[in-house]
């Protein structure tokens, strides 16, 4: 390794009641692929954010290649030369790919040749992208050379990337990592920000852990198992949730021939959905964001409302009830975005515990509301499911996202669903946090319940689902039993119907 | 430099310490505007928030005016704050108190001269149904053709505006009234008056009807379900169908409300204090009822407080331009420093200052 061209001494932030970072420091050598791993909550965003102008230290050093590295805006890092993609893509659907590159420029050339430069940043990198399609159209993985695209286009000499491989599926996943490891080799310095410790163990040359804003551990990933390098994140042992053999019951919910248009002009449609789940069954859906996930949840927690017998829970139809009707019912759900979908960010958690609780709850009384119910509610799931809060009047958003998960989760595995949907359980979760949700989905379906699971991370759904089924283009594949998949079968399934092959 | 920092949770002390200081700072801008005016700040001061409920010579006349003139401005806000809570902007309140007083007051004339104190509450009955209906309008609009109802109630107003001056000249003037517009007095027939119901106080039916609304909104919205999903689809529309919450029953069940209730304002209005529909009636209590509701944080307590201070700074505001000379302008300007504080430093309830280097949203 040659002299550092990132070399950070000592950073320290602390906003008020939590110091996210303290006294880090690191160095990034050129053409290296540095991983920065850790929990939610660890700092890692406040970090790469400093060093990408968003957030200023409260002391602590940075250099880039020598020079002293102080940006006040993300124009001056960008200027220094660093380029940052971002976990979630800030594209507008509406416009064409080039146009918005040319958005995030601040000078932009004419737009031919912006077209132009484009196409031949990714042949040369290999990230197949046509500059004249419009972003709506894109699935999630092309979506992510666009702002891989516009990064390039800057020359950078530090990328940093943010949890980028949530969205794609295996095969998008391995192109991404062609084009890192060309750019490395190219002599960029790679900050590669994930949870994922196989990707990092095949892609990265070096890591650094952070917990609690401290830096508690470097090592070279390819020589450290995933195990190791797992609990050196959450500072203790993990346990795998237990999976005990059994065999299914009679069918509980059927979804047939069910059918919905998009909600809106940039949604998916649902094209001849067919669901069996029996007693006790976990079934896996997997699929790339994008592909149904959200419209297939809401048609089955009563959102949307469908054509008559193609949603029936033990034999009764529930097709055209609302969501409190079909809670009734015990077919109940928990969409992906926890803050404002699953739960109201300003309200206390014992209101959100009321929003899906007070039918099977019992917490109203000719719809007078029983507070002292829905609180006593509130705190049984927080005991329940350990949710840390100071406690149940707390507002949802002041809740760190694992622990709302939790809270979300457990708000419907405790009012005993005969059907559970969930969307997304562990997205963003830290690892401690995600086995605990696992484990409460797998107990609810050793309880006789069955339990659906729509998630994009496949190690997720290897673990705990009895069948895998695949979401693309809002079609849903025949479910296959998951101890017969392997992880490219899985991909295969996915990722059948985009475009998989690297540019020549 | 200030920066702002967003609290994780809402301040419960600055939610109730900012409508003082908010207050307080109006006085202090206030009166350093009358100074510069070359008025007596502190003699302003005493005559907007002293004189019309304590002075000898005025409060006789001026206290009473207090509920009356607070009482429509907290039955209309009651009713506007809950929709506002649910996100349905109700904004045509004036065009449902015209049409309420309209209604009501047709059904009473057209029972002159029968002598039965029966009559009174069917036109209140009437006159809650006029506003309702006439809120129904966007309402429906909105619920199928999803029309906005900001726009449609608002345009509203000026459609029962012409509606009330048509009415005035044409089907409800007085017979015996000399050609003059306006209808025959109303609370000067015993059938029909909304009388003053302890003397001197202004107490009349419209305002024990603003309490007991405040008292009815207050616990719907803390203690029933109906209220709970006011407020959820307010905050957080996708939760709140999630939850099962029928976007367009709500829609129709606020601007009922509020259209009911702003009708309500009108036909005690026009039985009570004002006695008869005429051709400038209105007086735009449908409109500052809008402010009431948001001084009030869209809470029922909030709004009757907010109601009273409103009430407070025009008697008050009138008082000191007859007795002091200071002009209507400064007084308008007085009472928009107010809501101007109230307003900012709102902030304080969801942020914290601080003073010092710059910090980029975290």
């Amino acid at each position: 390794m040659t002299a550092p061209l990132l070399s950070i001494q000592g950073l320290t932030k602390a906003y008020p009641g939590v110091v996210a970072n303290d006294d880090v420091s690191f160095e990034i050598g050129k053409g290296q692929i540095h991983a920065l791993l850790g929990e939610n909550g660890a700092g890692k965003s406040t970090l790469v954010k400093m060093i990408y102008g968003l957030v200023t230290p409260d002391s602590g050093r940075m250099e880039i290649a020598g020079q002293p590295h102080a940006p006040a805006t993300p124009l001056q890092a960008r200027d220094a030369g660093v380029a940052m993609v971002f976990q979630h893509f800030s594209l507008f659907d509406a416009l064409d790919v080039a146009e918005n590159i040319a958005l995030g420029m601040t000078d932009p050339p004419p737009m031919r040749d912006l077209a132009a430069r484009i196409r031949e940043v990714s042949d040369a990198y290999g990230l197949p992208l046509d500059p004249d399609r419009i972003v709506g159209d894109l699935s999630a993985g092309e979506r992510q050379r666009v702002e891989i695209v516009r990064c390039l286009l800057q020359d950078p000499r530090l990328l940093i990337m943010d949890e980028p491989t949530s969205v794609l599926t295996p095969q998008e996943v391995e192109i991404l990592f062609a084009t890192l490891r060309k750019l490395a080799a190219e002599g960029t310095a790679i900050l590669y920000i994930s949870h994922k410790l196989e990707e990092i163990r095949s892609l990265c040359d070096a890591a650094t852990i952070l917990r609690l804003g401290k830096v508690v551990g470097r090592c070279d990933p390819r020589e450290t198992s995933a195990r190791e390098l797992a609990e050196q994140m959450v500072g203790s042992t993990l346990s795998s949730p237990a999976r005990p053999a059994h065999t299914p019951g009679d069918t509980l919910l059927t979804v047939e021939n069910l059918s919905l248009p998009p909600a809106h002009a940039f949604g998916t449609p649902l094209r001849d959905i067919q669901i069996t789940l029996a007693r006790g069954e976990v079934l896996g859906i997997g699929g790339v964001a994008g592909n149904g996930q959200d419209e297939l949840l809401a048609a089955l927690s009563g959102e949307r409302l469908s054509p008559r017998g193609t949603v029936t829970l033990d034999g009764s139809d529930l097709s055209r009830a609302g969501p409190e009707a079909r809670r009734k019912a015990g077919l109940l759900s928990a969409p992906e975005e926890r803050l404002g979908h699953a739960a109201a960010p300003d309200m206390s958690l014992t209101e959100n515990a009321l929003l899906t609780g007070h039918g099977r709850k019992g917490l109203t009384g000719r719809g007078f509301i029983d507070w002292r119910g829905a609180a006593g509610f509130a705190r049984d799931i927080i005991a329940a499911f350990d949710v840390r809060t100071p406690g149940e009047g707390t507002a949802a958003r002041a809740l760190s996202g694992g622990n709302l998960q939790k809270f979300v989760i457990g708000r419907e595995v405790l009012q005993g669903p005969t059907v559970l949907v969930v969307n997304q359980p562990t997205w963003g979760v830290d690892a401690a946090a995600a086995a605990a949700i696992r484990q409460a989905l797998l107990d609810l379906a050793e309880a006789g319940a069955g339990v659906i699971v729509i998630s994009q991370d496949l190690d997720e759904l290897m673990e705990i689902s009895d069948r895998f089924a695949a979401l693309n283009e809002g079609r849903l594949s025949a479910p296959v039993p998951a101890a017969t998949l392997d992880v490219k079968r899985i991909g295969l399934m996915l990722g059948g119907a985009h475009d998989m092959e690297a540019a020549e | 430099m200030i920066s702002l920092e967003k609290r994780p949770t809402p301040s419960r002390v600055w939610t109730y310490a900012t409508p003082f200081l908010a207050v307080a700072l109006t006085v202090i801008a206030g009166g350093l505007m009358f100074a510069a005016l070359g008025k007596d700040p502190v003699a302003a001061i005493r005559t907007i928030f002293y004189d019309p409920l304590f002075d000898p010579q005025f409060a006789a006349y001026s206290r009473p005016q207090l509920l009356v003139k607070a009482g429509p401005l907290i039955l209309i806000a009651t009713g506007l704050a809950l929709g506002f809570r649910a996100g349905v902007w109700n904004i045509g309140a004036e065009g449902q108190y015209i049409i309420g007083a309209l209604t009501g007051a047709a059904v009473g004339l057209a029972l002159y001269p029968a002598d039965t104190r029966m009559i009174f509450p069917l036109m209140v009955i009437v006159g809650a149904l006029g506003g309702w209906a006439w809120a129904m309008i966007p309402a429906i609009l909105k619920t199928r053709f999803n029309t906005n109802e900001i726009l449609v109630s608002l345009l509203l107003v000026y459609v029962a505006e012409n509606l009330l001056a048509s009415m005035a000249v044409g089907r409800l003037r007085n017979p015996e009234g000399g050609g003059f517009p306006g209808s025959r007095n109303l609370s000067q027939w015993d059938s029909a008056a909304n009388p003053e119901l302890i003397a001197n106080t202004g107490m009349h039916w419209g305002v024990v009807a603003a309490f007991i609304a405040v008292i009815f909104a207050y616990i719907l919205l803390n203690r029933h379900l109906t209220g709970f999903h006011i407020r959820l689809a307010g905050q957080a529309p996708r939760a709140a169908r999630f939850a099962g919450v029928e976007p367009t029953r709500l829609v129709v069940l606020c601007l009922g409300i509020s259209g009911a209730l702003a009708g309500l304002a009108g036909i005690f209005e026009v039985t009570g204090p004002a006695g008869q529909i005429s051709i400038d009636f209105n007086v735009g209590y449908g409109f500052t009822a809008i402010i009431v509701a948001f001084l009030g944080r869209l809470h029922p307590i909030g709004i009757a407080l907010a109601g009273l201070l409103m009430a407070l700074t025009y008697i008050g505001g009138e008082l000191a331009s007859f007795m002091l000379g200071i002009p209507a302008a400064a007084i308008q300007a007085f009472q928009g420093m107010l809501l101007f504080f109230l307003l900012a430093v709102d902030v304080l309830t969801n942020y914290r200052v601080r003073l010092g280097r710059r910090e980029a949203s975290a």
